[in-house]
This record gives structure tokens, sequence and C-alpha cells, in this order.
């Protein structure tokens, strides 16, 4: 399975993701940046953390303006599987390709810390390697992580199954509803989801329990 | 050339963590009377256009493509 991931200035989370691509599927995935209009054909499109365009107007809003995102919303369209981390998770909402908003985090305060997620959907392309209803441990990092939805939107995610990763043991960092840390498009080939799975893949990490999202999306796990 | 000014709020029960910070900060600075705050953004736009029914028309559609996130943000819009 290819994998590619998106570069656009600001980000700093890009040399991780391209480390955990490169040691979960054994080659390293190809890079695109941000005036790019074509993506190469690969599996699987990820989009890294940081802080595109300063965070300037608002979280990923100037980046997912840019030409590369059109390049990802046709792809997507296709089928192909698309990860936003972070800020990629709100590049991905202000493009459109998740419903909803991610807004400031409710304490005011950037979060750095470990949360517990609870995988509430072992059944998309992204969560297949973890059992339904499973803990486990993943590093948050951001300042608006708040997830936001109107009440139709909400419960559409909800009773669509398209909730994949809970807040779970009060460990919601950041005021969102119904402590939603990662949420799949309609079709389910678009995962958005605050929390770093890049930075618990391997012993050094001191866990590996993000890697099987990644060994999910790249076909390397089918079953937990 | 045109001048717009564009005012976008946060549309009515969206939660405003600034603003509750904001009102905590006026009550501590003796304010009693402070029921709420509601912090939004203001963007002064000039347009090389001279027609004002095209201008609004344009500034709207650079608030729905960019300067507002219609999810979460009301936009009114301005000549001045």
């Amino acid at each position: 399975m290819k994998s590619a991931v998106v570069l656009l200035p600001g980000l700093n989370r890009d040399r991780d993701m391209i480390a955990a691509l490169t040691k979960i599927s054994g080659k390293a995935p190809v890079t695109v940046w941000q005036t790019d209009t074509d993506i190469p054909d690969v599996d699987l499109i990820v989009i890294p953390g940081g802080f595109s365009y300063g965070d300037y107007l608002r979280c990923g809003a100037i980046a997912a303006r840019m030409p590369v995102l059109k390049a990802v919303a046709e792809k997507a369209a296709k089928g192909v599987q698309v990860i936003g981390v972070c800020n990629g998770f709100q590049i991905l909402v202000e493009a459109g390709l998740l419903p909803g908003a991610l807004m400031r985090n409710t304490s005011l305060k950037f979060v750095c810390r470990e949360v517990k997620l609870q995988v509430t959907n072992a059944n998309t392309a992204f969560t297949r390697g973890y059992t339904q209803n499973q803990i486990i441990r993943c590093p948050v990092a951001h300042h608006d992580g708040n997830y936001f939805a109107d009440t139709d939107t909400l419960s559409r995610l909800e009773g669509e199954g398209q909730v994949v990763f809970r807040y779970a043991e009060g460990t919601n960092p950041n005021g969102s509803l119904n402590d939603i840390a990662g949420i799949v498009s309609k079709d389910g080939n678009v995962l958005g989801m605050m929390p770093h799975p890049e930075n618990l893949i391997e012993a050094a990490h001191g866990g590996s329990d993000g890697r099987a999202l990644f060994e999910s999306a790249l076909g390397l796990k089918t079953a937990a | 050339m045109i001048k717009a000014r564009v005012i976008v709020t946060l549309k009515n029960g969206v939660l405003d963590p600034q603003g509750k910070a904001i009102e905590g900060a006026l009550g501590g600075l003796g304010f009693d009377g402070v029921g709420s705050v509601r912090q939004g953004k203001v963007f002064d736009v000039e347009l090389s256009s001279t027609d004002a029914a095209n201008a609004e028309a344009e500034i709207k559609a650079m608030c729905d493509k960019l300067l507002a996130n219609t999810v979460i943000e009301n936009y009114s819009v301005t000549l001045i």
C-alpha cells in the first residue's frame, strides 16, 4: 500500500508522520506540497498536525483553500483513504470533507498530555485493527480541539456510527461535544482526529497503541 | 474604491470560551453589570470596484468561502 503526506507551511508533525508511515509500511510516503494540483496514485493520504499558516483566521482555514486540498477532495471522492490528525483534522473540517468545526478548548489552554480513547466504531477501514469499545492510550497536543456540530449533524454522526474515537475515562481535554475525538465521513474513507496516533507506534514511544490505526489503513491488519 | 466592513460573530448556542474569559475579567475589574460577552472579528476590505451592488455580492462570496465559517459563525456586511 502506498501513502502520501501533504505538506503545508506551518505544519510541524510531518516528520513524525513520515517516520511512522515509513516504519509501519516499510516504504517512505510520497510528499505533496500545498500548490500541487495532482496527487500520485496512493491508497492513503495523510494531513499531519501543526500550525498551518500560523492558525491565522481560524485553525486550518487558509490551508483548506490551497490547491492541494482540492486534489485531496477529488481523491477522497474516488474512495482513497484520507487521515487528518490534529491540524489535519481542522483542515479537513474547514475544507468541508468532514462535518462540524473545531473550536478553542474550553479551558482556553493548550493541552499536551496523554488521554484515553474509546474505539466506538471498530468497523471502519481505520479502526478494524482494534476491538469494539477498546480503550487505547494516545497523546494530544492542541489549543483548538473542541468539536462542535449542530444538533442535527451530531445526531446523524452518532446514528450512522461516524464517531469512531471518544475521549474515555474522564480524559476529555477540550470540552468536545459528546467527548468526540475522531470522526469518519459518511462514506467512511475520511478520518479526522485530534489525538496523535503517530506518536505512539513503538516501544521507544512508550507504547504502540496508535500502530493498529495505520496498520488498518494500510491493509496490514484486518482484524484485532 | 469601495470599502466594506465585515463583522463575524459566533452563532447563538455556540460556546464562546474566550468571551466567557473576558466576561470574567471584566467582573474582576469591578464592572458588575456585565450580562455576557461574545467575541467576534472585524475585517475592513478595500475593493477596486466602484459598483456597490457588485462589491457587496463579492464580499458576501468572500465571507461564505473564507472569512466566516458558517457552521459556527454569522456575518454581516456594511459598505463604508
